[in-house]
């Protein structure tokens, strides 16, 4: 083709199109800033917004499993929230075993214990992703009705497996001790481990930015996204590449059970199912599929949640219900709606 | 090795109720384009994703270099050396042009000198390597799936109706590419409804019409006799007016 008959050209996206493009990732600062306007005490917004942050984090680190799950598969898993309990009590589990270094007064002691726990509970989760993803899932591919009919049953199996393995009262899961208490900074009490959470939180976002656009298996995951059948037609096979994406889905699910357990400081069997409630919120206002709207969507969520506990706390309770309206209102698809081939 | 690099023999196929492929028999030997016109509707589409494995035969046989791969997945039927450029193109807009090029690179890392040669035949993938490939126009993101298509030696290329919406001039540079990539050693199914540039490169022609093949022969004897045009073209649309 020669160079005369077309001359290479690439069409521009209008600077007001990419400042619309751009205009989500200001809303956390946007709202952070609206945050202090309305509570006025820098120290007790400083307080809140850790606290928000942190929430986040682990809301971030559930969903953004089930909303890559969803771009890719395109399957609707209401049993996610199963893997969030079973990581939790995993984590437990494992807690329980490593007592004497929870109890330590060595950071390093700690750090290990709570490691070792999520390692363990990511494996577990993630053996689990994998027999729910072969027995349950595999059946139903294509057909959203019976997935949310068949995960909801698998979430259902899951909990009564808990009440099984681990009884049916509420469990109490201590913090180890390097992570109790707060540090004081001037009039604000930051919780020590709200700090790790969104220290983990945001080594994972930037792990999973960093696979998505930097390694093969994330170009494929991309790709897959938007067009699985082109995917296949290169010669990929996608299927197997739904089971790693179900598999570290399910992993991630694991590690933010152990994550809002040790938040909570106590887990249930339904943990997972009450959660699922704000997972779904953050998936939907991020873009389902979306994991930078994923990122952006558990912040907001986790901040306002924050802020109206503190400001009003029955406004609270239908505050990110709110939220997920508006934004849907200004954009239907969510903040990044990831294009799909028809 | 058979004279046929790809056969069909009473292929049928079902798209949920719809009974698409009525019996295809179709042939496309070794070398050179093989090009498979009809109106729309007719089921070109649908013969080239049946090949591809995207929809599957419900009744006949595929076969390519004397193997059935009618019953194989897509992914295998691509390994065995099969590239397939659907109408929609399948650019992955989300991902640079360089990232959809390695992407079909699916055997390895790219070849250094092919790709030279990808970027002489299509400037604009040299061009562009590092922009989205969402941002591309409509021509651009052709070449590029022409161009992910033959990112590795392939033996057989699909090709779905290259020219549609394009400009005259982007035509003429994608019919020249193709005629270019036909010299090599590439045979090509292409699905066109523009015939004068099906014409222009088609070495064996296929009609179809009704989910059948209605005529196949070669391409100089149908260019040539416009009675057999207005017959078998004619037939199409009296047929369904």
């Amino acid at each position: 083709m020669s160079e005369t008959s077309i001359k290479p050209r690439i069409e521009k996206v209008p600077l007001s199109e990419q400042f619309f493009q751009k205009l989500p990732v200001m809303l956390v600062p946007f709202l952070a800033v609206a945050g202090l306007i309305a509570i006025g005490n820098p120290a007790s917004w400083l307080t809140l917004t850790v606290a928000g942050l942190a929430m986040g984090m682990m809301i971030f680190i559930m969903a953004s499993g089930l909303t890559v799950v969803f771009g890719l598969m395109d399957v609707i898993n209401f049993g996610h929230g199963a893997f969030v309990a079973v990581g939790a009590f995993v984590g437990f589990t494992v807690l329980a075993w490593l007592a004497g270094w929870t109890t330590s007064p060595s950071v390093i002691m700690n750090l290990a214990a709570v490691l070792i726990a999520i390692l363990v509970a990511m494996a577990i989760t993630g053996l689990l992703g994998l027999a729910f993803e072969r027995v349950i899932v595999m059946p139903v591919y294509g057909e959203h009705l019976k997935q949310i009919l068949v995960t909801m049953g698998g979430l259902i199996v899951a909990q009564q497996m808990i009440y099984v393995v681990w009884g049916p009262d509420e469990l109490h899961l201590s913090r180890p001790e390097a992570f109790q208490g707060s540090w004081v900074i001037g009039e604000a009490a930051i919780e020590k481990y709200r700090l790790v959470a969104v220290g983990i939180g945001l080594a994972l976002f930037v792990a999973m930015r960093h696979i998505l656009k930097n390694t093969k298996i994330g170009l494929l995951v991309r790709a897959g996204v938007e067009n699985g059948e082109m995917v296949e037609a290169l010669g990929y096979r996608i299927r197997r590449l739904f089971l790693i994406v179900f598999m570290t889905g399910s992993a991630l699910a694991g590690l933010g059970g152990v994550m809002w357990g040790l938040y909570q400081e106590t887990i249930t069997a339904h943990m997972g199912s009450e959660i699922m409630v704000l997972v779904f919120i953050v998936v939907i206002i991020g873009g389902l599929g979306s994991v930078e709207g994923c990122f952006i969507g558990a912040m907001l969520v986790g901040l306002l949640a924050n802020y109206t506990a503190f400001l009003a706390p029955k406004v609270a309770l239908i505050s990110t219900i709110a939220l997920m309206v508006a934004i849907l209102m200004w954009r239907p698809q969510g903040l990044y709606p990831v294009v799909k081939a028809k | 090795m058979a004279d046929n690099l790809l056969s069909l023999s009473g292929v049928h196929t079902h798209i949920g109720p719809y009974h698409i492929l009525q019996g295809v028999d179709l042939t496309v030997p070794v070398g050179g384009v093989t090009v498979l016109l009809g109106r729309n509707g007719a089921g070109k589409t649908t013969t080239l994703r049946t090949i591809m494995g995207l929809w599957t035969a419900s009744k006949g046989d595929v076969r390519f270099e004397d193997h059935v791969i009618t019953r194989l997945s897509t992914p295998e039927i691509s390994r065995r050396g099969i590239a397939f450029v659907p109408e929609d193109m399948g650019i992955f807009t989300d991902l640079t042009v360089g990232e959809n090029m390695l992407l079909a690179a699916a055997n390895g890392p790219i070849d250094d000198k092919r790709l030279a040669w990808i970027k002489e035949l299509f400037p604009p993938i040299g061009t562009f390597w590092n922009s989205s490939a969402g941002t591309l126009s409509g021509g651009q993101k052709q070449m590029l799936s022409v161009a992910r298509a033959i990112i590795e030696p392939r033996r057989l290329i699909l090709i779905d109706e290259p020219t549609k919406g394009l400009a005259p001039a982007i035509i003429k540079a994608m019919t020249d590419a193709l005629r270019e990539l036909k010299e090599t050693d590439t045979t090509i199914l292409l699905v066109e409804q523009n015939f004068a540039m099906a014409s222009s490169i088609g070495d064996t022609v296929a009609v179809m019409d009704d989910g059948r093949i209605i005529h196949s022969g070669s391409m100089a004897e149908l260019a040539g006799d416009a009675a057999l045009q207005e017959k078998l073209m004619g037939l199409s649309l009296e047929a369904h007016q």
